[in-house]
């Protein structure tokens, strides 16, 4: 054994004594919860929790719908997130800050609030749509709230900052001699934007999305209070599975099945990024 | 000593100025170089020389001024449109794409037809001797290799100009000195006009027609490189290129100066001038028991380079000395040195 590798030896010893506290937390408030769901959903030694949730054609549609959901809001937050973190990336240092601030500052206000000043500007005499008519732009007012429109607003709104972080730092790190070069040979700024900044920035763009498609399959308040009960997500399912009708075993199965979809999905993104050239 | 075949176009800068706040980068700078001429840009760090290039690039645009390749003004033309290939400092190949779709790349901006596209990748490469690397990535080439392509990726959409930003500054010496011959050799045979900056004066007297020297924003002189070397025109000039002793005095007569401290030296050239000159004289024209112009002082630096030794002899009035020759005189001992009246350079003015 080389003194080299003594000491990687040495540094692995240390990073695993140290990430112990955190593990142990993890495992006592994660892991065992989770495996006691799980054994729940197999009470009795029957999968007939995962036959119903599976085979029925409600549960299945709600299943296809948070699927559809995840992917509208990803789509988005995409189109809506990457010219934002574009132009903090590359705007001055100042506006750098200022940029970052008002990503983060809605990270300091729950969710909770948040959603709620959503149905204040959504409803039907809300903000939203008292201005348009003002403007006189609609004749009625547009049906925003309890609906899909009401969670998609929330949902993107929420979770912008996840798609917008990691491209910001994708772009930053793309030097800029690389899109002066292809200027200057014949590239106007836009086709030097696509065959340059954009494949540059694939790493962040597909970071981002992992995190907002992840997060949304799991999305519970928003869809709660903006879709009105019009808007089923697995969360929401198994919510009313726990609460009202205190079945443990079926909420069990469903969460079981929203971890292994989960999963699935980042596997899937994962591998998407991994056959991609650097 | 144009190239063989001229294929570029020639450039004219016409009193480009630039300023950032304050800062005045460019104070009105007008230069022109002729169709397949090899111009090299010289001067330190902040003078200006880099800011030059852009302007002429199209990144960044003049406060006043104006550009023009071929007779065409591209003052006002983007980057894009202006058909000038560029090495940059650090090559700025595409990391994403392989060599040869780096290459293609200007081709297919200008919306070249495949076949033809390959055809001029491939002779793109073989031009630059890698024939066989069109399908590796830039991160797994060398240094010298990376050069290449961003040469290759330079010239292979026919530019009317070539510039060339510092391009050999992270190469080792020899690499360096290897792909100084081979731009040069490319050049000539392409017959492309190419401006090339640089802060290395032995790099620029190696591969240049003609010197431009480029210090606080504005071009003191532009000749060729023994015009530069043996005549510079400024104080700046003479002690940024090559090693220089620099005797102020003043003019006595036609052919005499009498230097501060007292001695007097018989020089040529003067004419019917007076005031105040410098005179430049090269260390190695310095000469041991010089018949002419005799200096008798103490070597107190003697450094041996090789090819000759270099002394510094300090004299009884203070003058410090730089002499470049095939003696060895050890440190400490005493040594007469002059010069003969036709080596010496006048710079006239106050310097």
């Amino acid at each position: 054994m080389t003194p080299a590798d003594r000491a990687r030896r040495r540094a692995v010893g240390s990073a695993i004594a140290l990430s112990v506290p955190g593990m142990l937390v993890l495992l006592a408030l994660f892991a065992v919860p989770l495996l006691r769901l799980l054994a729940l959903s197999v009470e009795g030694g029957s999968l007939t929790a995962y036959e119903k949730a599976l085979t029925n054609e409600l549960y299945l549609r709600v299943i296809f719908e948070t699927f559809k959901i995840a992917a509208i809001v990803t789509f988005f937050t995409f189109v809506l997130g990457y010219p934002v973190a574009y132009v903090m990336a590359t705007s001055g240092r100042i506006w750098q800050i200022v940029g970052i601030a008002f990503v983060l500052l809605p990270f300091w206000t729950s969710i909770l609030v948040r959603t709620y000043a959503w149905m204040v500007l959504l409803g039907r005499n809300g903000v939203v749509n008292r201005t348009l008519m003002g403007l006189g732009l609609i004749d009625g007012p547009l049906p925003l709230l309890n609906n899909l429109s009401g969670v998609l607003i929330g949902m993107v709104h929420v979770l912008l900052p996840y798609m917008i972080l990691p491209v910001f730092n994708a772009v930053k790190k793309v030097d800029p001699t690389l899109v002066l070069a292809a200027e200057g040979l014949g590239a106007p700024r836009w086709r030097a934007f696509l065959h340059v900044t954009l494949p540059l920035t694939m790493n962040g763009v597909m970071a981002g999305m992992t995190l907002v498609f992840t997060l949304s399959l799991g999305f519970f308040i928003t869809p709660a209070l903006l879709g009105g009960g019009r808007v089923v997500m697995i969360a929401n399912l198994i919510e009313e599975q726990v609460r009202e009708l205190l079945n443990w075993a079926f909420a069990g199965a469903l969460s079981a099945i929203l971890l292994a979809l989960t999963l699935l999905a980042f596997w899937g993104i994962s591998r998407i990024m991994r056959t991609r050239p650097a | 000593m144009a190239a063989e075949d001229v294929r570029g176009a020639d450039l004219r800068v016409d009193g480009v100025a630039k300023r950032y706040g304050a800062v005045v980068a460019l104070g009105g700078v007008s230069l022109s170089v002729a169709a397949g001429e090899f111009l090299t840009i010289l001067g330190p760090s902040g003078s200006g020389k880099t800011t030059l290039l852009k302007v002429v690039a199209g990144f960044e645009f003049p406060d006043a001024g104006r550009v023009a390749v071929g007779g065409a003004d591209i003052t006002d033309v983007s980057p894009a449109k202006r058909n000038i290939g560029m090495v940059f400092q650090n090559y700025a190949l595409f990391p994403h794409m392989s060599v040869a779709r780096n290459i293609a790349f200007p081709l297919l901006m200008r919306g070249v037809p495949k076949s033809e596209i390959e055809r001029r990748v491939n002779r793109a490469l073989e031009l630059v001797e890698l024939q066989s690397y069109g399908e590796r990535r830039p991160s797994q080439l060398s240094g010298g290799q990376q050069q290449r392509v961003a040469l290759a990726r330079a010239i292979v959409f026919d530019p009317t100009l070539l510039l060339l930003d510092e391009p050999f500054g992270a190469l080792d010496r020899k690499l360096r000195e290897s792909m100084q011959l081979e731009v040069r050799r490319l050049q000539r045979r392409l017959g492309l006009t190419t401006v090339f900056i640089t802060h290395d004066q032995e790099e620029a007297l190696v591969l240049s027609d003609r010197i431009a020297v480029m210090d606080d924003g504005v071009i003191r002189q532009v000749g060729a490189p023994d015009e530069i070397y043996d005549r510079p025109a400024d104080d700046f000039v003479a002690q940024f290129i090559g090693e220089s002793n620099l005797l102020a005095g003043e003019i006595a007569a036609l052919d005499r100066v009498v230097l501060d401290g007292g001695a007097s030296v018989t020089v040529r050239g003067l004419g019917a001038g007076h005031g105040r000159v410098r005179l430049l004289v090269r260390p190695e024209k310095m000469a041991i028991d010089a018949a002419t112009n005799r200096f008798t002082g103490t070597v107190v630096e003697a450094v041996y380079l090789g090819e000759a030794h270099k002394l510094r002899v300090k004299t009884a009035e203070g003058i410090e000395l730089l002499v470049r020759g095939h003696r060895a005189v050890p440190a400490g001992a005493s040594l007469t040195v002059g010069f003969a009246p036709e080596d010496a350079h006048v710079i006239c003015g106050a310097g």
